[in-house]
């Protein structure tokens, strides 16, 4: 008998990782799936921060393909490694922030570690030809091949038949014959083949798989940077940065106005690790100070953070304003009033 | 067997599942891991890592405001 080979797929969630994972399965080959956690996925959990969004399924997308598809997911953690190809990305980025093809090669190169611990055989990715303008062109997917270290371990099955034979198809692991010749932007091919193996309710994500394509979460990113005069950032930043209003009154201070209720609860999650703010004697939102703020500029924060609230035409309100010290303060505000918010300051 | 309890609260989604994995990579054939989470997202994806990987939730539930998942360890062989 023939050894089984075993592959490792990379699994962001989206159909064109699925396809791939099964259709190398399908062949017989042992297929176990990957996914990391860079902290800018879109996810379940950050619709599920806002209310009105409560019913959409708070799953994490690649769990529940793996669960589609029967194969184990690892979830790795790369937080920390992944902020060297957000902030020094060698084939510079995309529309806004994105650094695809730098992205890819670092999860393929992650992937190799992986397969080499573990003695598996081979990579397999949903990447298609021509797919996106930058990143999946002909000449570029060797460019992840080879930065990753994977060379003609590296199929992908999409596509497999457009490109030169990998290892795989080369020593008979897989049946060239029965891999795919797909190139371009055109869904077509992909969505009735997921009709054939019965995929339902995939994750199609528009833009890309990650807040970096995010114009606003883009410009959020730089204003940061540029306000810290450093470009850096850490775990708690890139979250805060999915969430709220963020207003920049003074380049030393912003302000970050939760939007409904599911993101007050999220930010009060943060209130020992930021000065917030709340209106007492009426309904209405936390608010999270990031930077140094003085006294005065304090009570602007209090007085922004009452217009969007419901106390918002009173001829004034009580601010409570808490520090990461444990201490409070108490201020009587007047409100801003419509129209005193500058749009400039809206970040 | 080993009963153990894995602090995930104040984390959100999917990093309660990555730290389940961490920790259950250590454990043992029968060995009970509690995991304590405040995103509601992982009443449903710890459960979902649990049946890819063989392992077998206890019981879900919540207690006094937190989520608890209960799981016990299965390991058969060498495994990944
Ligand atoms: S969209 Fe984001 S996660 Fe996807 S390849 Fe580009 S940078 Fe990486």
């Amino acid at each position: 008998m023939t050894e089984q080979r075993k592959a490792i797929a990379l699994i962001s969630g989206g159909l064109d990782s699925m396809l791939a994972a099964k259709m190398i399965r399908d062949q017989g080959v042992h297929v176990e799936g990957i996914n990391f956690f860079t902290g800018f996925c879109v996810e379940g959990h950050t619709h599920a921060i806002r209310t009105h969004d409560r019913k959409r399924p708070k799953r994490n997308n690649a769990l529940w393909a793996a669960d589609q598809l029967r194969i184990k997911l690892h979830i790795v953690d790369v937080i920390e490694k992944y902020k060297d190809v957000v902030l020094n990305p060698r084939y510079g980025y995309g529309a806004n922030l994105n650094p695809c093809l730098d992205c890819k090669a670092f999860m393929v190169a992650q992937a190799r570690e992986w397969m080499e611990r573990h003695a598996f055989d081979f990579i397999v990715t949903g990447e298609v030809m021509g797919q996106r303008p930058k990143s999946q062109t002909k000449s570029k997917l060797p460019i992840v091949a080879a930065r990753s270290g994977t060379y003609d371990r590296l199929l992908r099955p999409l596509s497999a038949k457009l490109l030169e034979p990998t290892l795989p198809e080369r020593e008979g692991w897989v049946d060239r014959e029965k891999l795919g010749d797909i190139s371009g932007r055109s869904r077509k091919t992909q969505i009735s083949m997921a009709q054939r193996y019965g995929f339902k309710d995939f994750a199609q994500p528009a833009g890309g798989c990650c807040f970096l394509t995010d114009s606003y979460y883009a410009a959020k990113m730089r204003d940061l940077w540029r306000s810290r005069g450093d470009r850096d950032y850490e775990f708690d930043d890139i979250m805060l940065l999915k969430v709220g209003r963020h207003l920049r009154p003074k380049p030393h201070y912003k302000l970050i106005v939760a939007r409904d209720n599911g993101e007050n609860h999220f930010l009060r999650g943060y209130r020992n690790r930021y000065t917030h703010l709340q209106i007492d004697d009426h309904p209405g939102p936390v608010a999270l100070v990031d930077g140094d703020p003085s006294l005065e500029e304090l009570k602007l924060a209090a007085r922004i953070t009452a217009r969007f609230g419901k106390g918002r035409e009173a001829d004034a309100v009580r601010a409570r304003i808490s520090r990461r010290d444990g201490t409070e303060l108490l201020l009587s505000v007047v409100p801003l009033r419509k129209g005193q918010i500058p749009q400039a300051w809206y970040v | 067997m080993n009963r153990l309890t894995l602090d995930a609260r104040n984390l959100i989604c999917p990093l309660p599942v990555i730290r389940t994995q961490e920790k259950v990579e250590h454990l043992r054939n029968g060995d009970e891991l509690e995991v304590l989470c405040t995103d509601p997202g992982a009443l449903h994806d710890i459960p979902a890592w649990c049946r890819i990987h063989g392992h077998e939730v206890v019981e879900t539930g919540e207690h006094a405001g937190d989520f608890v998942v209960r799981l016990r360890v299965r390991k058969l062989g060498n495994q990944t």
